[in-house]
């Protein structure tokens, strides 16, 4: 097909519509036994017509995911250690460190350690461990959200919470992300390995369980608050700020 | 992901004709599939690997001794490469379709991989998601709905922050959803529309390919016309999966309640309208994704008024000058081909929903860069994907039906001898360009004296010694127009043995009454 050469600088030039010519239509025009009539053409999703534009989408999805299987190349590098405070995890590929400073440090509540997998979790994590005015409000109204994105519900108490959680959503009993608060208190400042008590390690079935009896094997002295300047550019940690600072100067 | 992976494709053993065959095959089938309504099934969405390809990524058949050996390892292990190490060999064993069984029969198997997938040690997590990417892609149900267990998890990671991890969840999403109706029973009401659209803020186009590519599944499910696209999503989505005792709820919200206000209030069409807007942002693998959902949400007439008012046209003009403008630079298009077809067949359906007194106000639909734009469009494909006239030429018929202001623009930038050019291609693709001629005659002798002298008779006359009696027919009321606005064209064609050509047909059932028409009208003026 021979495209007149202005064609292609008219594209590249300004918009514009065409003065358009006259319509002067003669009312015999598409009479009988004619049939004729300009008329919009609308195609189900599912017609002939469709045939071959959907089998070359489907020859384009057959590459694409072909590629998606195969084992990705990594970024290899020499082994270095992860800087956050009190962890020792050690990588040798950029793609892995990212990931697990994500998962690991990256929604992670700076009052007891817990890293939860997006902001959403820990916000409510906060919220229903760390936030006593939360404890008061709960006492008289509905509190606590539904933990499924979108879901409006609220509940009396975190069982009935579940239960809504297990029947409407289909959420698993033991959905690990939601755990009820356990009685101990607020993170010590002595207190244990971050990795250990963040998302537990599942060597066992996935219970509800609460925090390990036995105390950990290495204790650390220093703050497990990770320090404001570490920053991996999304989730440095966040805490339940208190407001007994503001009262300080009289 | 396209252009990421694309350096990595393994050379195939086998040489280029026997790549050409094989395609053909794959065609083949795809169409075969199609017309059974097949097409969305697991089966067809990954190619058999060749078996030449082998070296590491080699599936391997492990038995069950070996594969609860790997699963024990990998949870209880001491040391931390060993347990990464024993992961990758059950993967490698997941991608034979005998290792799947076995792992699935296994008591506590599928328990075991989700907590490693959901424990603190990203490189186990990170494995243990490939392994449920291999399981969810097996075309055994059993296996498949075997990883149902995980879908919480899958779904609560999307709103994290860990792009690889995420895309390998979409996809294994993906693939899930793509499964069976049953399948998508459960992941709808884990909100699973609701997390993918918290997935379509992320930066990383990686992600966002994924996501359109696991919506676009969603969205061309069996039931998504009459249930997934009306009633899910925000607010009404809920609603249809509460019992009817809750609806006592609804009534004291102030959100609204009705059904088609779902998938398409929310903000994730706005994003996608976003994420195939033109300009120096524009992921052409990523606009293809939601291209195609855009197309099946299109389709299924929901909202279309909705998305009129959000700009859709706009947008889809707008994209089509600019895959006209990179048609012309590149040689190597492969993506703009792709993303082609389902902007045709989003702008051409589309136009269909807009009332007739609006069609003025949309000035996209009336810069003669469009048609420009889909005439430098349909000469690409003539060289590169034929298949696509068809659907490019559909678009210029609901351009032009309506539009004087488009069929002077065909006649003022020269365009009608390169749309004669391509009448001899297919039977399709002539009555096509037929109606388009058509369009533009019918509307007047103004029209028509811009036609005039021309090839348009000497082309007339060629189709009507064709059999195809849709082509033969279109001739016919192209003729009948042209004889009414353009009288010298029936002495013209009287000359040149228009008769003639005519009687041909004359036995025709479906013909005869019009071609008697033409003959009194040509030899009587």
């Amino acid at each position: 097909m021979l495209l007149p050469t202005a064609l292609y600088s008219r594209l590249a030039g300004a918009p514009g519509a065409a003065e358009p010519l006259p319509v002067e239509r003669n009312p015999a025009a598409g009479a009988a036994p004619f049939l004729f009539t300009p008329r919009l053409v609308r195609f189900p999703r599912d017609h002939e017509f469709f045939e071959d534009g959907d089998v070359q989408r489907h020859l384009y999805l057959q590459d694409m995911l072909t590629q998606v299987s195969e084992t990705p190349e990594k970024s290899m590098v020499p082994e270095f250690t992860c800087q956050v405070a009190g962890c020792c995890q050690v990588f040798a590929a950029l793609e892995d460190y990212q990931h697990h400073y994500h998962m690991s440090h990256g929604n992670t509540c700076s009052l007891c350690s817990r890293a939860f997998p997006s902001g959403h979790l820990l916000d409510v994590h906060i919220l229903e461990w760390h936030d006593s005015l939360f404890q008061i409000l709960a006492q008289r109204q509905d509190m606590y959200q539904c933990l499924v994105e979108g879901c409006p519900e609220k509940f009396r108490t975190s069982q009935d919470r579940k239960d809504h959680m297990v029947r409407l959503h289909l959420y698993p009993a033991d959905f690990r992300f939601d755990k009820p608060k356990t009685n101990r208190g607020p993170a010590m400042p002595a207190a244990a390995d971050p990795p250990a008590r963040a998302l537990k390690d599942d060597s066992d079935a996935m219970e509800i369980c609460s925090e390990p009896a036995a105390p950990p094997p290495c204790r650390r002295t220093y703050s497990h608050r990770i320090p404001s300047t570490v920053c991996f550019g999304q989730g440095a940690a966040r805490g339940f700020k208190s407001t007994k600072k503001r009262n300080k100067h009289p | 992901m396209w252009s990421r992976r694309q350096g990595r494709l393994s050379t195939l053993a086998c040489g280029v004709e026997e790549l050409r065959c094989r395609r053909r095959e794959r065609e083949a089938a795809l169409r075969k599939a199609r017309r059974e309504q097949q097409l969305v099934s697991k089966r067809l969405l990954r190619e058999d690997a060749p078996e030449e390809a082998g070296g590491q990524s080699a599936a391997v058949l492990l038995g069950e001794a070996e594969v609860q050996q790997f699963l024990r390892l990998a949870q209880r292990g001491t040391d931390e490469k060993e347990r990464e190490k024993a992961l990758v060999s059950l993967r490698r064993g997941l991608q034979h379709p005998e290792t799947q069984q076995t792992f699935i029969r296994l008591e506590g198997s599928m328990r075991t991989l989700v907590g490693l997938l959901t424990s603190n040690r990203a490189l186990l997590q990170l494995e243990a998601a490939r392994c449920l990417h291999e399981l969810s892609h097996s075309e055994q149900s059993a296996v498949a709905e075997a990883c149902l267990p995980a879908t919480s998890y899958l779904l609560t990671y999307l709103s994290g922050h860990s792009s690889e991890f995420i895309e390998l969840c979409l996809y294994t999403l993906g693939n899930l959803i793509v499964e069976s109706e049953a399948v998508r029973k459960q992941l709808l009401p884990q909100g699973i529309v609701p997390a993918l659209v918290a997935c379509i803020q992320s930066p990383h186009v990686a992600v966002l390919e994924a996501l359109g590519y696991a919506l676009s599944q969603l969205l061309q499910s069996k039931e998504a016309p009459e249930k997934i696209i009306p009633e899910n999503l925000g607010f009404g989505y809920f609603l249809a999966v509460f019992e009817r005792s809750h609806w006592y709820l609804c009534g004291s919200c102030s959100q609204p309640t009705s059904a088609g206000s779902s998938l398409l209030d929310s903000s994730l069409l706005q994003h996608m309208l976003r994420l195939m807007q033109p300009g120096p942002k524009l992921n052409l693998g990523v606009a293809v994704e939601f291209a195609w959902c855009l197309h099946y949400i299109i389709c299924s007439q929901v909202n279309n008024a909705m998305l009129l008012s959000h700009g859709a046209l706009p947008t889809l003009a707008m994209l089509l000058l600019d895959m006209a403008g990179a048609a012309q630079r590149m040689d190597d298009a492969g993506l703009e081909l792709q993303l082609a077809c389902p902007v045709f067949r989003c702008l051409s359906n589309l136009l269909t929903e807009v009332p007739v007194e609006a069609m003025g106000e949309q000035m996209e639909l009336r810069d003669e860069r469009i048609v420009a734009a889909l005439f430098i469009l349909l000469q690409f494909f003539l060289q590169k994907q034929p298949t696509l006239l068809s659907e490019g030429l559909w678009l210029l018929n609901n351009l032009t039906a309506n539009s004087p202001t488009l069929c002077t623009s065909l006649l003022s930038l020269d365009l009608i001898e390169p749309l004669l050019q391509l009448l001899p291609l297919s039977n399709v693709i002539s009555v096509l360009v037929l109606t388009v001629l058509c369009n533009i005659v019918e509307k007047g002798p103004a029209y028509c004296q811009r036609l005039w002298p021309g090839p348009l008779l000497s082309c007339l006359l060629n189709t009507l010694v064709l059999s195809d009696i849709e082509v033969v027919g279109q001739s016919l009321e192209l003729l009948q127009l042209l004889f009414l606005y353009q009288p010298e064209a029936a002495q013209a064609f009287l000359q040149q043995s228009g008769l003639q050509a005519l009687e041909r047909h004359q036995e025709e059932t479906q013909l005869r009454d019009r071609i008697l028409a033409l003959q009194q009208t040509a030899i009587h003026g």
